[in-house]
């Protein structure tokens, strides 16, 4: 993978001791959905959502600069986004009501409005979840998902492809320098039989792979359910700084209803 | 490393596309159906579910990275929802889809936070379940062949991504934050989503067959097709005689 260790997953995670690095996984999970909630509830057709949006991005723009993350990382997170600015871009073009003129183009005004505000409200809602992997280690994140309580067999599932996700993207990079040393190059129907082939095996190694995991944690006294720790306790004082971006967001939109 | 995660073809639906009522009650339908799902998974693989279902998971975030050649020099991202309902069966892949699409939400922001329900309805509830619907029903009505599995695997995975993209539009239809000429939009996202669709049959059918040829067992929508070695008398052959 040439990453060392860790590989795909944990790429996006920038170690660091900042406060927000500090923070307990799941209060910061709440506080990032928090801040999407505020952000999607932000009326799109107000006068004062542009006004919104900026205060939003200051808020979040704070937060990654307290935790320590670059504006490289942020604007890499946000790749994710592309097939959705061209959906966004297309709104004015496609949406019916009335016109207005930008630029010699008839575009409809509540597309504009849209449009811009899908944007917005994507790309702000993505800032904050790379904040929030760039800080947060994969099982932390986990373990943050244990906490609040979703159920424990789909959890030990996100254990277990976190923990071999990387296994088996590495059996298929191993495939791939195999294939290409023997002077695979691609392309066509062949191509795909091959491909096909490659993944069909990768399946089959993976699902092996899990019945003899099973059979080792068998071994090791595994009853359907993994033990875990005392849950941690967060103090008022974290929760505060935790819930600072949600409810500096909630404060901007509050803001906004009262003077619109 | 970098472009291996940004994977821009498996599109997920970002937070604030829809208006907080769709979300919620997506969100609502798709917590059901993954709490039905633990349930049955559960039921068919006991205490193997976890590390089963984890491993498949991997291995669906592994195949959405491969990058398959489908025809004319275009190529095609594997969904796989189809796929690994045919290979494990629809609860087990119903789990697998949500934990990938739960890391690439929580891990990469790719899909909104708040858009997880809607996310989970369209690739699990709908790509996985139904199109598991469409297999069982096709393969049904098919001969009990390996080209019979194949043909209504192919079938089910090409009707599962024009019907995730429809019903992603009917629910932008009901909550959506702009007034769209819905009946253009459904046309021009049909007519995109069978292409995608071709793709992802052609792939689904490669690899189940693929995974037929050398472990038929693990295909648990192909169960039908095992049949026991029929006994039968076999004459001493010189060669056999000779060791």
């Amino acid at each position: 993978m040439g990453a060392g260790h860790g590989g795909a997953l944990t790429a996006r995670f920038l170690p660091g001791d900042s406060v927000v690095h500090r923070l307990e996984p799941h209060a910061k999970l709440v506080a990032v959905l928090a801040f999407a909630v505020v952000v999607v509830a932000t009326p799109v057709h107000a006068p004062w959502a542009p006004a919104a949006y900026a205060g939003y991005l200051v808020a979040v723009l704070g937060a990654a600069a307290v935790a320590g993350v670059g504006p490289g990382r942020l604007l890499r997170g946000l790749v994710v986004e592309v097939p959705f600015v061209a959906f966004a871009v297309l709104l004015p073009f496609v949406a019916r009501g009335p016109r207005v003129e930008v630029l010699g183009l008839a575009l409809s005004q509540s597309g504009l409005a849209a449009g811009g505000g899908l944007l917005a409200k994507a790309t702000l809602s993505i800032l904050a979840a790379t904040v929030l992997a760039a800080t947060t280690e994969p099982r932390a994140l986990l373990r943050g998902l244990q906490r609040l309580r979703l159920p424990s067999l789909l959890v030990q599932i996100l254990m277990f492809m976190i923990r071999y996700a990387d296994v088996v993207g590495s059996e298929l990079h191993r495939m791939r320098v195999a294939r290409e040393s023997r002077g695979f190059t691609g392309g066509g129907l062949r191509g795909l039989r091959v491909l096909a082939a490659t993944a069909g095996a990768l399946f089959v190694r993976s699902y092996e792979r899990g019945e003899r995991v099973h059979l080792a944690m068998l071994s090791r006294g595994y009853t359907g359910s993994l033990p875990t720790g005392p849950a941690p306790t967060v103090d008022a004082h974290s929760w505060a700084v935790a819930l600072a971006l949600p409810l500096a967001a909630a404060g901007v939109l509050a803001a906004g209803m009262l003077a619109g | 490393m970098q472009t291996m995660c940004n994977k821009v073809d498996v599109v997920h639906v970002p937070d604030g596309f829809l208006d907080p009522a769709t979300s919620v009650s997506t969100g609502v339908l798709a917590a059901g159906t993954v709490a039905l799902a633990l349930n049955r998974a559960r039921a068919e693989l006991d205490d193997r579910t976890a590390p089963l279902a984890g491993l498949t998971a991997a291995f669906v975030f592994a195949g959405q990275m491969i990058n398959f050649p489908v025809a004319a020099g275009t190529s095609g991202h594997l969904i796989g929802a189809v796929l690994t309902a045919v290979l494990v069966g629809p609860w087990t892949a119903l789990l697998c889809m949500t934990a990938v699409l739960l890391v690439q939400a929580v891990l990469f922001a790719d899909g909104g936070l708040t858009a997880l329900g809607t996310n989970v309805t369209l690739m699990g509830l709908l790509a996985v379940l139904v199109g598991y619907g469409v297999f069982r029903g096709l393969a049904a009505v098919l001969p009990r062949t390996r080209t019979g599995v194949l043909t209504a695997a192919g079938g089910a995975a090409f009707l599962s991504v024009p019907a995730a993209a429809l019903t992603f539009v009917g629910l932008f239809a009901l909550g959506g934050a702009v007034d769209l000429p819905l009946g253009a939009v459904a046309s021009a996202m049909t007519g995109v989503h069978l292409l995608i669709g071709l793709g992802e049959a052609a792939i689904t059918v490669a690899v189940v067959g693929a995974v037929l040829a050398v472990r038929p067992d693990l295909v648990h929508g192909a169960q039908g097709l095992r049949t026991a070695a029929a006994l039968q008398d076999r004459r001493p052959t010189a060669a056999g005689a000779a060791r």
